[in-house]
């Protein structure tokens, strides 16, 4: 009867993760890990007698302990694993929200230009990071940046 | 004044929920420069504070949610390299820097690549005790040792960066809680950047309360520390281009 539940168990996430891959709701790299615990999981519930024989080789008296420490750390470990991907995924995040801000500080400069043709000033920020600056590659010093920027005004409508 | 170590200065001001002061900092910043054009960077706020800073002249990026001060400064820098800038120096919004020591703190990138206004250096009336003192006084002397040059005052976020130190910024800047001023630091210290110390008054904060309550001064203690440890474990940034002569 238990090995029937498990086994039911372990058909049904291996399930679910590949109905998930093929929704695209779950990324490779991560369904790759539960395809594993999902495959190695039919195994064990096939064979109830590998655990225990794998908990008498490893030296663990009951193989139920075996069970659990090695979930605890596939936890662990998919925890970290997560804590990793959600600090690169914000900080991508963060690089779009600065990009963001910019651009639309540029579109607002740009769309005032256009209205107020007179107005130079704002535009300028607009249009210098298009160009090649000098003062990034050691120019001797010869202001790449103000011919681009005209002193001080800034003006807003 | 003679010949400064710039041609253009940039004054980065993070503004989050600061309509109340802001417009004011801005128009007083303003009204001293010659060279300084301000941005205001707009921290996700829900008030008015970008409406405000764009009132009161200044260029206004409005960050589409909240990053915290590291994380404002990180778009200031990289809107400043990108227009071409080659000084910058962050205010606070909310005017308890006086934007009088603008300059001064700008002068100090005659001789290093980023120049901090310091608040206890003999002069103002900024005074702190406690655990909070000690927290500082500890970064101080581990800073000042690290820098070679001695500094009292290495929370402070009145400070101004050249393009060797922008550079350096932009490939390592934290946003994290006290990151934007220790870990910034001591990164760009490792990094080759020359930091030196201008003393500045600080003024009486226009709104909001200051913290004086001892639970808060203690986690504050232990985030210092914990910010420190890490920062001096971190590689330095690859290598920054020497920019100008």
């Amino acid at each position: 009867m238990e090995t029937i539940a498990a086994f039911v168990l372990a058909i049904i996430i291996v399930a679910v993760v590949l109905d998930l891959l093929r929704r695209k709701k779950i990324r490779e790299k991560y369904a790759a890990l539960w395809l594993i615990v999902g495959a190695a999981t039919v195994v064990l519930g096939a064979f109830p007698q590998l655990l225990a024989i794998a908990a008498e080789t490893v030296g663990v008296t009951i193989p139920s302990n075996l069970l659990f420490a090695l979930g605890i750390l596939f936890v662990l470990g998919v925890l970290l694993h997560l804590s990793v991907e959600i600090s690169s995924v914000e900080d991508e995040t963060r690089a779009l929200a600065e990009e963001v801000a910019i651009l639309r500080a540029q579109l607002e400069a740009l769309a005032a230009d256009r209205t107020v043709p007179s107005e130079k000033g704002p535009a300028d920020a607009v249009r210098a990071p298009m160009e090649p600056h000098a003062s990034g590659h050691g120019s001797t010093g010869a202001n790449g940046a103000s011919p681009v920027h005209p002193p001080q005004k800034q003006k807003h409508p | 004044m003679p010949n400064p170590s710039y041609s253009r200065a940039l004054v980065i001001m993070p503004a989050w929920n600061e309509a109340q002061t802001v417009g004011n900092t801005v128009r007083e910043t303003l009204a001293l420069g010659q060279r300084y054009d301000v941005l205001v960077v707009d921290d996700g706020s829900s008030d008015e504070t970008a409406a405000e800073a764009a009132a009161a002249g200044a260029t206004v990026l409005r960050l589409p949610f909240n990053l915290g001060v590291g994380g404002a400064m990180r778009a200031g820098f990289k809107y400043a390299a990108r227009t071409g800038y080659d000084a910058v120096v962050q205010v606070d919004a909310d005017g308890q820097h006086d934007p009088r020591d603008i300059e001064r703190v700008l002068r100090g990138l005659d001789d290093a690549d980023i120049s901090i206004g310091a608040r206890f250096a003999d002069r103002g009336e900024y005074r702190v005790s406690g655990p909070r003192k000690w927290a500082m006084q500890f970064l101080a002397g581990v800073i000042s040792a690290l820098a070679k040059t001695r500094l009292t005052d290495v929370t402070s976020g009145f400070r101004a960066a050249n393009t060797r130190a922008i550079a350096q910024y932009l490939d390592h800047y934290p946003a994290e809680y006290l990151g934007d001023t220790i870990d910034s630091l001591v990164v760009a210290i490792k990094s080759g950047c020359r930091v030196v110390q201008v003393p500045v008054e600080m003024r009486v904060r226009q709104g909001g309360t200051p913290s004086h309550n001892p639970t808060k001064a203690a986690i504050y203690l232990g985030r210092s520390v914990f910010a420190l440890l890490f920062a001096l474990t971190r590689r330095k940034s690859g290598p920054v281009h020497l920019v100008g002569a």
